[in-house]
């Protein structure tokens, strides 16, 4: 096996269409105008030395090793900034450049230590290539004088110049004495990741890259997206992993297992061991990018605490008990047969997980319509992202985002409702800041101030800080001012759009209550800025919408997602580059286990199960007879649950306990059941109500697809074995044959092709297409045999664009003088989700617990100082953590994470849900806060309770 | 049957009616009922009728309207 090869072209490809002739070393190339002639030189096969220069970054001309002579010109000029010129004819090699490159190079090496077969980056050293590229054999300065390298004079004397390795960010290390100044990690820094924490701090020879004001670079804004690692020539900034392995000597592209961006990585291996994963330049939705997460959060893989023996207990208070895996399928397999033929067939069910692949969450859904002969299979989407599924699908015909990330690039107008990519959807945030530093204008609706609306050369046009529950209300008011003033699309909507529907609409929202000065009075954001807002959107060009869970997890979410659709038509903000309607997926494959059928009143494909035609295709193929009723949601399972007719379910990959909403009704539906099978990597919370435990299997130890917010469907590709035997599908798989499923899947591709059989959308994936066009958005059929990377360019999938009245309704969770403030929940970015993956990794550092944000003003007024303990209280519950005081939240408005399990955040949530799919209303909720000196009741009551079920018979307690 | 997840369902299917009322008016009691029909369980349907036989007492009169063309699940 070898390494994945990616040539550097030096410079980044230039956009033009216009052609320019060139003669490079005698040889006659044609490229884009505006290209370089490294660049040109380069895509011709030749190398020019360099060092300096990068493609994923601007030229930078700094390094002086690019030279090259061009026919009637004076002097050399640096390959990287010159561009091509008509019937130029250009030189790479002549004595002059070679003595002048030799020159260059012993300088360099005059202040660099010659450690080299001890270095990290032996074998993987630029600087090194470099030197012999240019027959560097002999350096005639020595350490003597002035110098970065040494600590010491010879005399013994220090020196001054020499500056200690900075090992504080614990994923990589920052060595001084190696740098070349170059700063190629600096323009990684602003260019790529946009954050601005490096800097080439003193002149001249004093010149050192600098993190923050100084700082060491944990201690900086530095976020720790590995982009100044990856550019390093040198081993100054080096992954520890490697330093502590060595260089890899083989790696496989893969899909990140984090959030719905799904960048794709190299997994840069030595035998089956993982020495790092380096962002894949070709990966279509990161282009070379990643963040902290990807980049290096993959420790949980081999975590201490991973669970790698199924497991059985009879009552949840019982120790668990290690099996074989045999026993553990039979054992699921009687359980279930006998809860069904005691309780009915309706009543047990499945849950499919968003973490894992397509191919696996196929077979869930499979196992609950074949094997369990019922509908009841839900997933995680339910709490996040099912509004976006109905209302997109209600207006425009296809439960999906309509753009993809590459879109961005040509975007005027972006406007981020309801979620933070900075933190949430990192990769995509560093996208959208370079194109907002082009000049593109943002537009940010949320309570908090996010730091998209003002961060290092990024600031929002405008920042509506709504309160909390009001989204409809603003999105009604915006298009109220686009109606009235004249601002819509007629044509468009009238070629587009069902006119009529349009008419009845704009009359609705033309009414004066929905004006934004009439709904100031409860979004509490000033009419003059909605007004500008809305303007802004209407006519600055090309204006895409990108939103967030601030969205859908409300009880007007679907309505809410109707809004942002009604706003892309009624503008002609669909179907074209740069524009769109774009939901920011949570999980990695959120969008893939809803494409997959996981909800319980569809098939693959968004086909609703009552569909004669669609059951017939399957009812064929698997030879059974479907149900045509919808199965249950997850929340309608829990109510069956506690009602007495729902009593068994296979859990894959999600840990429902922590992530749904009022924890109590949670674990009151799970408590009632007879059996609970939890298949995770870890014994998560729910697991604490779990009689069978089957393990689980990384991204890393499995072949699949994920599928990612831009419906783009990546490879997921295996690099080691199942450290718990068995891939999530094969465990699915071998529980089917345990009830009598005649399955016989030979490896995850077979999966695949039967689900391109049944599936229109689906119909050219397999994965030979997708090793050949490395990913494909779909629908990828014979109508678009390769993907869709926008969706309705001529005409919307429902057939007309559907406008849809948006009347806004209070949530009846309402704030009164018990529960005065508004409680709203996000992410960060060094923890995903539940946490069980992140905090299993050095990622604690930047976030070891849950803070509860609060307004000094709140604060002042309950004598709450910043970091006490508070105690935090709904309807439903009553938590404690500690504060942090801020004013990115406004005054009435308290907000805080939910990745870690101690501070039982949904202990709040109350059982609110949207009215159209049950998503959970996570992101409104009554509460009070006063101070407190310590842990609640519940949560040590929670605490010694899950320390109890997590006791393994002949084991020493878990760790955690 | 518990009274809470009775009050649960009750309180869903105003929700809904709540959402299709703003609708023109020709399409309300329908898209209530087609919303129904589609998401939701049997189970779930049983008990609105159980209720709705009982009186409907709390139902938005516009869930009432679009009982008649609710499916009704045959009894467990």
């Amino acid at each position: 096996m070898n390494m994945v090869h990616e040539i550097d072209y030096g410079t980044p490809a230039s956009k033009s269409e216009k052609l320019v002739t060139l003669t490079i070393d005698g040889r006659e190339i044609t490229v884009p105008e505006g290209t370089s002639i490294m660049r040109a030189a380069m895509e011709a096969g030749i190398e020019v030395p360099k060092l300096c220069a990068s493609d994923m970054m601007d030229a930078f001309g700094s390094c002086r090793l690019c030279l090259v002579e061009i026919e009637g010109r004076a002097g050399m000029p640096a390959s990287c900034t010159t561009p091509v010129a008509p019937g130029i004819s250009v030189s790479t090699q002549t004595q002059r450049l070679k003595d002048v490159r030799r020159g260059v190079m012993e300088l360099y090496i005059s202040d660099h230590p010659l450690d080299c077969l001890t270095c990290a980056a032996n074998g993987d050293c630029e600087l090194q290539d470099m030197a012999g590229a240019v027959g560097l054999r002999d350096v005639r300065y020595g350490y003597d004088g002035s110098n970065h390298v040494k600590a010491r004079s010879n005399g013994g004397e220090i020196n001054l110049k020499w500056a200690p390795k900075d090992e504080s960010n614990p994923y990589f290390t920052y060595d001084p004495a190696k740098c070349i100044v170059c700063s190629r990690c600096v323009r990684a820094c602003e260019e790529v990741q946009g954050t601005f924490a490096l800097t080439i701090g003193g002149r001249g020879f004093d010149s050192r890259v600098a993190a923050g004001m100084n700082e060491d670079f944990v201690s900086s804004e530095c976020v720790s997206c590995g982009a100044c690692v990856q550019a390093c020539p040198t081993a100054t900034l080096t992954e520890k992993s490697v330093i502590e392995i060595g260089q890899p000597e083989h790696s496989v592209v893969t899909t990140c297992a984090y959030c719905g961006v799904g960048c794709s990585f190299k997994a840069e291996m030595r035998g089956e061991e993982l020495v790092r994963m380096v962002p894949w330049k070709d990966g279509q939705a990161n282009r070379g990018h990643s963040c902290v997460k990807g980049r290096f959060a993959y420790g949980y893989s081999s975590h201490k605490d991973r669970i790698l023996n199924p497991m059985i207990r009879e009552k949840i208070t019982d120790p668990w008990r290690e099996v074989t895996w045999e026993e553990a399928f039979t054992h699921v397999a009687s359980e279930f047969r006998r809860i069904q033929y005691q309780y009915g067939r309706d009543s047990v069910g499945g849950i499919t997980s968003s973490r894992c692949t397509n191919e696996e969450t196929y077979l869930v859904q499979k196992l609950v319509r074949a094997g369990f002969g019922n509908n009841n299979v839900d997933t995680c989407a339910r709490v996040c992202h099912s509004p976006t599924g109905y209302g997109l699908n209600q207006t425009f015909g296809t439960s999906a985002g309509t753009q993809d990330f590459d879109s961005v690039e040509h975007t005027d107008i972006a406007v981020i409702i309801g979620a933070n990519p900075t933190d949430g959807h990192p990769v995509f945030a560093s996208r959208l800041k370079k194109r907002v530093r082009e000049g593109a204008k943002l537009i940010v609706i949320d309570p908090r101030r996010i730091d998209l609306v003002r961060s290092a050369h990024v600031e929002a046009s405008y920042h509506l800080p709504l309160k909390p529950g009001t989204n409809v209300a603003i999105l009604t008011s915006m298009a109220h001012v686009i109606v009235t003033e004249g601002l819509a699309n007629e044509a468009f909507i009238r070629e587009r759009c069902d006119w009529s529907e349009y008419e009845d609409w704009a009359a609705f929202v033309a009414e004066p209550y929905h004006s934004p000065e009439a709904s100031e009075a409860y979004t509490g954001v000033p009419a003059d800025l909605v007004r500008g807002a809305a303007r802004l959107y209407a006519t600055g060009g090309n204006g895409a919408i990108y939103y967030g869970l601030g969205v859908t997890e409300h009880s007007q979410g679907s309505t809410t997602v109707m809004a942002i659709a009604n706003l892309a038509m009624v503008t002609g903000n669909i179907g074209r580059p740069g524009v769109g309607v774009n939901p920011l997926r949570g999980q990695n494959n959120v969008q893939g286990s809803c494409d997959m059928g996981s909800f319980p009143h569809e098939l693959p494909g968004y086909r609703h199960i009552s569909d004669d035609a669609t059951r017939d295709i399957f009812e064929k193929l698997w030879g059974v007879s479907l149900n045509n009723e919808p199965g249950l949601r997850i929340p309608n399972m829990l109510d069956a649950a506690v009602d007495g007719t729902f009593k068994a379910l296979y859990i894959q990959g999600e840990d429902i306990l922590q992530s749904d909403p009022d924890t109590k009704h949670v674990a009151a539906g799970l408590a009632a059941m007879e059996c609970v099978v939890v298949h995770d990597l870890f014994l998560n919370e729910t697991a604490n109500y779990a009689h069978v435990f089957l393990p689980g299997s990384t991204f890393l130890e499995k072949d699949g697809t994920f599928t990612n917010a831009e419906r783009r469907i990546n490879r997921v590709r295996r690099v080691m074995r199942p450290k718990n035997g068995y891939a999530d599908w094969e465990v699915t798989q071998k529980l089917a044959q345990a009830i009598g499923l005649n399955w016989n899947y030979r490896h995850p591709s077979e999966i695949m092709d039967e689900i391109a059989a049944t599936t229109p959308t689906f119909a050219m994936v397999s994965y030979d297409y997708l090793d050949k066009m490395g990913s494909v958005q779909w629908p990828c059929n014979e109508k678009a045999p390769l993907g869709s990377p926008i969706m309705h360019v001529d005409g919307f999938v429902r057939g007309k664009g559907k406008f849809i009245r948006t009347e806004f309704v209070a949530t009846d969770e309402k704030t009164g003088p018990r529960f005065p403030l508004l409680l709203t929940t996000g992410r960060i970015l060094s923890q995903y989700n539940v946490g069980a993956q992140t905090r299993r990794t050095d990622n604690v550092i930047w976030h070891a617990e849950d803070r509860l944000e609060i307004h000094p003003h709140d604060a002042e007024q309950r004598g709450i100082r910043d970091g006490d303990w508070v105690r935090l209280a709904s309807r439903s519950g009553e938590t404690t953590l500690r504060s942090l005081i801020t004013d990115r939240v406004a005054p009435g408005v308290v907000y805080t994470t939910f990745h870690h399990p101690t501070t039982q955040a949904n202990v709040i949530t109350t059982d609110f849900t949207d009215w159209a799919t049950n998503c959970p209303e996570y992101k409104v909720t009554a509460v009070q806060v006063s101070p407190s000196n310590g842990p609640s009741d519940w949560q040590r009551d929670y605490d010694e309770q899950a320390r109890q079920s997590r006791r393994i018979a002949g084991k020493l307690e878990a760790a955690e | 049957m518990s009274p809470d997840t009775n009050a649960k369902l009750i309180y869903m299917a105003n929700q809904i009616a709540t959402f299709f009322k703003s609708q023109p008016a020709a399409e309300a009691a329908e898209g209530v009922a087609t919303h129904i029909n589609k998401y939701w369980e049997p189970r779930m349907r049983r008990k609105l009728f159980e209720h709705i036989d009982h009186g409907g007492e709390g139902l938005n009169p516009l869930v009432l309207e679009a009982a008649a063309k609710i499916r009704r699940p045959e009894a467990a």
